[in-house]
């Protein structure tokens, strides 16, 4: 009898959602890089600018032994992750002042809207002139970039608390502080999370960005060298090494969601923030 | 005067002052990189109103605009059909997400070496940046609407066509105007290091090239100029969606 079990959970298994799900997500993958592989191959695409997918990813394997990568992927995540630090810290502070405070909101938020549309990519000019073309200039431009998103996420947050949690608080007289640390805050986790994920690709691509532009040391800057240089496979293995970086940090960021907000209906649900 | 009506003339006061500030510390500014911000506005007045406006600003918007557009024209039917179709959407979803997490600047030498460096290059590079968040909220708009709208559809026998017109495209179409307002801002933001990397001409192209002579207050009068298109953009925008959307926000506000 005991042996029929194996077979049994090994099925069910085979038909769980999870399993097949993951299946059809490999298969569209391999086909979509077959595909490309094969407009190659024929000449749909030219060879010369655009080589087999198949040795650009030899090519990314075989830098995955390289210091060359790895120092770049170092510079890349070092910018990223000061940016990143910096940015939260201020826009969380800032939010927590203006949404908890009428009349600041009032005197900042038309400021505010003036100043979030404009592309932070118009400051590289500035920045290059002041703060030279290294880490510094980097980390200015990703952490002015990545404070918006969360700056507002925390704003909307705090000031979207729920009425009546903040009367029954003060109706068991709360100290302020402890209705902030204990009602308000975390009402405004669940938005101030988004903005987080959101501030974490801002300064990503942002870093990118300073890299490749003003030419600081990263993962932006050994792609455009790759491509001065005519190494179109050395580019793409970067372009695709810079990818995986992003989805990395992506799943990191949606996990912690996950983790922060455990309590919180949309992630209850199965399926409710993807 | 009620607190209400203080805290609107601080609401409208506070963006003057800050320019009003702006303009007194700059006004005696003897730093290079820091010009008085009334030479930034008469440099501002010689250079964009109106005389680089055909060479530079018209060829950067029609860029912009052009990419911007496609990535609507392509977002919304294929975010429409892989989020109607689950066997599509979970075969797709491991390629979307991660072309969709390449950092957009990372594409624009894949785009010179593909496209070399002309108008194609930025379009196309605009049109792979913008088009994702408008591919990923019309999937998620999609997947939102009501099930019981699409079986009334269904049970009065309406037809497919007329379904995905008047059930499903107004039902996603708040969420499509949340991912649409991320790729115009993207776009901008495209169209300025698309100019930087590869171009003679074009605002981005205009402030590297200020900024590499050392014209810094004609670098300052295209970042002001930035700023503004970007200020623009999305008051136009907003303005747009409220229109569109006005059924939706009567709806709810009906509903509470």
């Amino acid at each position: 009898m005991s042996t029929s079990i194996i077979p049994g959970t090994r099925r069910r298994l085979l038909r769980s959602p999870k399993f097949t799900d993951g299946l059809l997500g490999a298969a569209g993958l391999v086909t979509v890089l077959a595909v490309l592989e094969f407009s190659t191959i024929v000449g749909l695409l030219p060879e010369k600018t655009f080589p087999r997918v198949s040795a650009d990813l030899r090519e990314l394997a075989g830098m995955a032994g390289a210091a060359e990568l790895w120092t770049a992927v170092g510079h890349t995540l070092q910018g990223w992750a000061i940016s990143f630090a910096l940015a939260t810290v201020i826009a969380v502070l800032l939010g927590i002042a203006v949404g908890s405070n009428a009349v600041l909101y009032a005197a900042t938020s038309a400021v505010i809207e003036f100043l979030r549309p404009i592309p932070s990519v118009a400051l590289i000019p500035l920045v290059v002139l002041v703060l030279g073309t290294g880490l510094q200039s980097k980390v200015f431009l990703a952490t002015f970039a990545a404070t918006w998103p969360v700056l507002v996420a925390t704003i909307y947050g705090m000031r979207d608390v729920e009425p009546v949690a903040l009367e029954t608080a003060r109706s068991f007289r709360a100290r302020p502080r402890d209705t902030l640390l204990s009602v308000v805050l975390p009402g405004a986790v669940p938005y101030i999370a988004p903005g987080l994920r959101v501030a974490s690709t801002t300064a990503l691509i942002l870093c990118v960005t300073a890299e490749l532009v003003i030419g600081a040391p990263g993962l932006g800057q050994s792609i455009t060298v790759a491509q001065a240089g005519g190494q179109y496979q050395l580019m793409y293995a970067f372009i695709i090494a810079t990818g995986l970086l992003g989805v990395l940090l992506n799943l990191l960021f949606v996990a912690l969601e996950k983790r922060l907000l455990r309590w919180h209906p949309s992630q209850r649900s199965q399926g409710g923030v993807q | 005067m009620n607190r209400r009506s203080v805290l609107l003339t601080l609401q409208i006061a506070a963006p003057i002052l800050v320019l009003l500030g702006w303009a007194l510390w700059s006004a005696g500014s003897t730093n290079i990189f820091y010009p008085p911000l009334t030479k930034i506005l008469s440099v501002f007045r010689d250079t964009w109103v109106f005389d680089r406006v055909g060479s530079d600003v018209v060829p950067s918007l029609t860029n912009m605009l052009a990419g911007f557009a496609l990535s609507i024209v392509i977002g919304v039917p294929l975010g429409i059909l892989i989020g109607l179709v689950r066997t599509l959407r979970t075969a797709l979803a491991p390629i979307i997400e991660f072309v969709r997490a390449i950092p957009p600047p990372a594409l624009i030498p894949f785009g010179i070496v593909v496209l070399g460096v002309g108008t194609g290059m930025k379009v196309f590079i605009i049109l792979m940046v913008g088009v994702f968040p408008v591919l990923m909220h019309t999937i998620d708009g999609v997947r939102g609407v009501d099930p019981g709208l699409l079986d009334s559809a269904r049970a009065y026998r309406v037809s497919r066509r007329d379904r995905m017109l008047h059930v499903v495209l107004p039902a996603a179409a708040p969420q499509i105007f949340a991912g649409m307002r991320i790729s115009l801002s993207l776009s901008l933001i495209l169209m300025v290091i698309s100019e930087m990397v590869a171009s003679t001409r074009g605002i981005g192209y205009f402030i590297l090239q200020a900024q590499r002579t050392f014209a810094i207050p004609e670098m300052w009068s295209g970042m002001v100029l930035l700023g503004i298109l970007g200020y623009l953009f999305n008051l136009a925008f907003g303005t747009i969606e409220r229109r569109a959307l006005r059924w939706h926000h009567g709806a709810r506000k009906g509903a509470s």
